[in-house]
């Protein structure tokens, strides 16, 4: 039903090796890209801008990064937030002390300090693996975190850190209303992910994907485990950086250390895993379900409440989030260990041949 | 020196109560090779289990039973609806359920008991100790004394029970090769069961301890994250390690607290406290570089 790929020969490698073979990915692509540029801007208002579809690039771009080095290189990570709040304060730093300096300059900068950091709190993962490495990384969350709230240079002596964000200004034109902030944002992931997708099926993402599977065999066919995992590393925590960037930037305005919590890598985990292990779509499908399950909860659970005569109050509301969230992520653990990228998958393959499958 | 003294014997009191809540860990990691992520959860729902049932009426004793089967109904919950489901999955799947059980723990807890901070009272008054502060002058808590005779005696007790009973044979086989434990006709499944019953057990000790030192709050949870580096110090899978890692841990970071701010005031300027929130991590972490398995891990080998 969806669409058959028979017919479409390659006659060269050229063809053959490019990003998306299929003709009709390519023109879905095409179109959801269209749709995402022209279409969206037209029609969303100022609240889904703001409240809604920022967040989602801007959350999509952290996951990304954290699919990166655990899903791709099996490294996992607990501190993503503090490499997102790395890259939020470098780019501050950038456009206050460096006279003049470009703002995508400097959001390329915050991802490269971030990427520097990165490999700093990677350097353990060549001695130790699995549960001592998620231990590790949570060193770099509280550390990263009291650095920045203690040492007034970073945030420019403000009170307990907090930043407030330049303006926007590309090539003389001010990016101040959400929408032109969500075309920036927009623009950028687009570039990073299809920069990830290129990435993963490269030699360096094979080696990443040796190394995840077992790190000891993949060294022994010849893959240079210590360039491999921190360059996973740098590559993930780039992405977190430019993320933390845009999060401060476009997203919040101003930020505080604080604000990088444990909580938000767990929120960034849970993306990857109910997204999908190892999937780049699965980064954005993850994002979206997890940033849309609150406020769909907030919705629907008053009305239930109404429904059974239930006395809601707003804490219970809160406790039930929390719970719905880990019971989901046990619940997807269980029963769909590949994530929400996986189920799009199956549904491909099973309206292939919808409706005659045999 | 006698304040050196005081701030070494109260970190070393205060590693005690972390190594409560690293045991825990330590006793499912051992016998499952799961990495129980929620253990500061089941802490928090066991002190808030005993406070919540104690506001509605039972006396302490009745409420620590109470609470001691709702740990132990959960853990065998948990065992059969989560973990059971996860056989053959790899160990870092295993974990991040564990994390998700946190998060559902930490919902369901202050659903039915109520979120607001509230006070234990167990019999125990949190004041120095007249007699140490006569003579030497130091301020040493009864209550921390008191905690960690209790920390002794449970350590103890699950020493003996691991070395001597029958069930604690079984657990050491389980721990050490699944399938040979099965094969010699083991039950695995009420093994698991069990140590999620003494983990639950372990929390609510913990958690009692905890809750009435410092008030059943939300912030209880967060003892798992000072029981991490007690761990990695001390090794996933040696009981003695979590108590000898929580010692370390609980005096350098106290001793860091007092002693590092003042030089780094010096050398930037500024305001440095909260060095223990991360320090321990650190302090583990460089461990780890000179040795990846802990005082007292096993070492493990990796075979292709």
């Amino acid at each position: 039903m969806l669409y058959r790929e028979a017919g479409q020969f390659k006659t060269t490698y050229a063809a053959d090796q490019q990003l998306f073979p299929i003709r009709q990915d390519r023109i879905g692509l095409i179109a959801l890209l269209a749709v995402a540029f022209l279409g969206v801007p037209m029609f969303a208002s100022e609240y889904w801008f703001s409240a809604i579809l920022i967040p989602f690039l801007i959350f999509s771009l952290a996951a990304l990064g954290l699919n990166i080095l655990t899903g791709y290189a099996g490294q996992l990570s607990l501190g993503t937030a503090a490499f997102m709040a790395v890259g939020a304060y470098a780019a501050y730093n950038f456009q206050l002390r460096v006279e003049g300096i470009p703002i995508l300059v400097s959001f390329i900068c915050a991802g490269l300090t971030a990427a520097g950091v990165g490999i700093l709190f990677g350097l353990p993962s060549l001695r130790i693996k699995g549960f001592y490495l998620a231990v590790a990384t949570l060193a770099a969350q509280f550390f990263i975190v009291w650095c920045l709230t203690k040492f007034p240079w970073l945030s420019n002596n403000s009170s307990s850190g907090v930043i407030s964000a330049h303006n926007i200004e590309i090539l003389g034109y001010a990016f101040n209303t959400p929408r032109d902030k969500y075309l920036l944002v927009l623009a950028i992931v687009v570039l990073l992910a299809l920069a990830a997708k290129n990435m993963v099926r490269s030699t360096t993402g094979r080696a990443w994907m040796a190394v995840r599977d077992m790190d000891v065999a993949a060294s022994v066919i010849g893959i240079r485990l210590m360039r491999t995992k921190l360059l996973a590393f740098a590559v993930s925590s780039f992405y977190c950086g430019v993320a933390g960037a845009l999060y401060a930037y476009c997203y919040l305005g101003s930020v505080e250390p604080d604000g990088f919590s444990l909580d938000m890598s767990f929120r960034i985990l849970f993306m990857v895993i109910i997204g999908g292990v190892g999937s780049i779509l699965g980064s954005f499908l993850g994002a979206a379900f997890i940033l849309l399950l609150p406020i769909f909860l907030d919705i629907l659970l008053p009305f239930f409440a109404g429904l059974f005569g239930l006395p809601f109050s707003s804490a219970t509301v809160s406790h039930i989030q929390i719970m719905v969230f880990g019971a989901l992520i046990m619940f997807f653990l269980i029963v769909e260990p590949h994530g929400l990228a996986r189920l799009w998958q199956i549904a491909k393959e099973k309206l292939r041949l919808w409706p005659f499958p045999h | 020196m006698e304040f050196f003294f005081e701030v070494l014997i109260g970190g070393l009191l205060s590693g005690v109560m972390y190594a409560l809540v690293a045991l825990g860990f330590v006793l499912i990691y051992k016998a499952s090779g799961v990495f129980n992520f929620a253990q500061g959860a089941m802490v928090y729902l066991a002190a808030l289990s005993v406070v919540g049932i104690m506001e509605w009426g039972a006396p302490l004793w009745l409420a620590v039973i109470l609470a001691f089967a709702i740990m132990t109904a959960f853990g065998i919950g948990t065992e059969k609806f989560v973990l059971r489901k996860l056989v053959n999955q790899p160990p870092i799947a295993l974990f991040m359920a564990t994390i998700g059980l946190t998060f559902f723990i930490e919902g369901l807890a202050p659903m039915i008991f109520g979120s607001d901070p509230r006070a234990l009272d167990i019999g125990i008054v949190d004041e120095p100790i007249p007699y140490i502060l006569d003579n030497w002058n130091m301020v040493i808590s009864k209550f921390d004394l008191i905690a960690a005779g209790v920390a002794a005696v449970l350590v103890t007790v699950l020493a003996l029970f691991f070395q001597y009973t029958r069930i604690g044979r079984a657990l050491r086989a389980v721990a050490d090769d699944h399938q040979a434990a099965l094969s010699i006709g083991i039950p695995l499944q009420h093994i698991w069961a069990i140590v999620w019953g003494v983990a639950g057990f372990v929390a609510l000790v913990a958690g009692m301890m905890w809750g009435a030192r410092n008030g059943v709050q939300f912030a209880l949870t967060f003892t798992a994250l000072k029981a991490l580096p007690v761990l990695i110090l001390g090794g996933f899978t040696s009981v003695p390690g979590a108590i000898v890692g929580g010692l370390i841990i609980g005096a350098s970071e106290k001793l860091a607290e007092i002693y590092i701010p003042p030089v780094m005031q010096d050398l930037f300027g500024g305001n440095f406290g909260g060095i223990e929130g991360w320090f321990p991590y650190v302090l583990a972490l460089l461990f780890l570089l000179v040795r990846p398995e802990g005082l007292f891990g096993e070492k493990h080998i990796d075979r292709v």
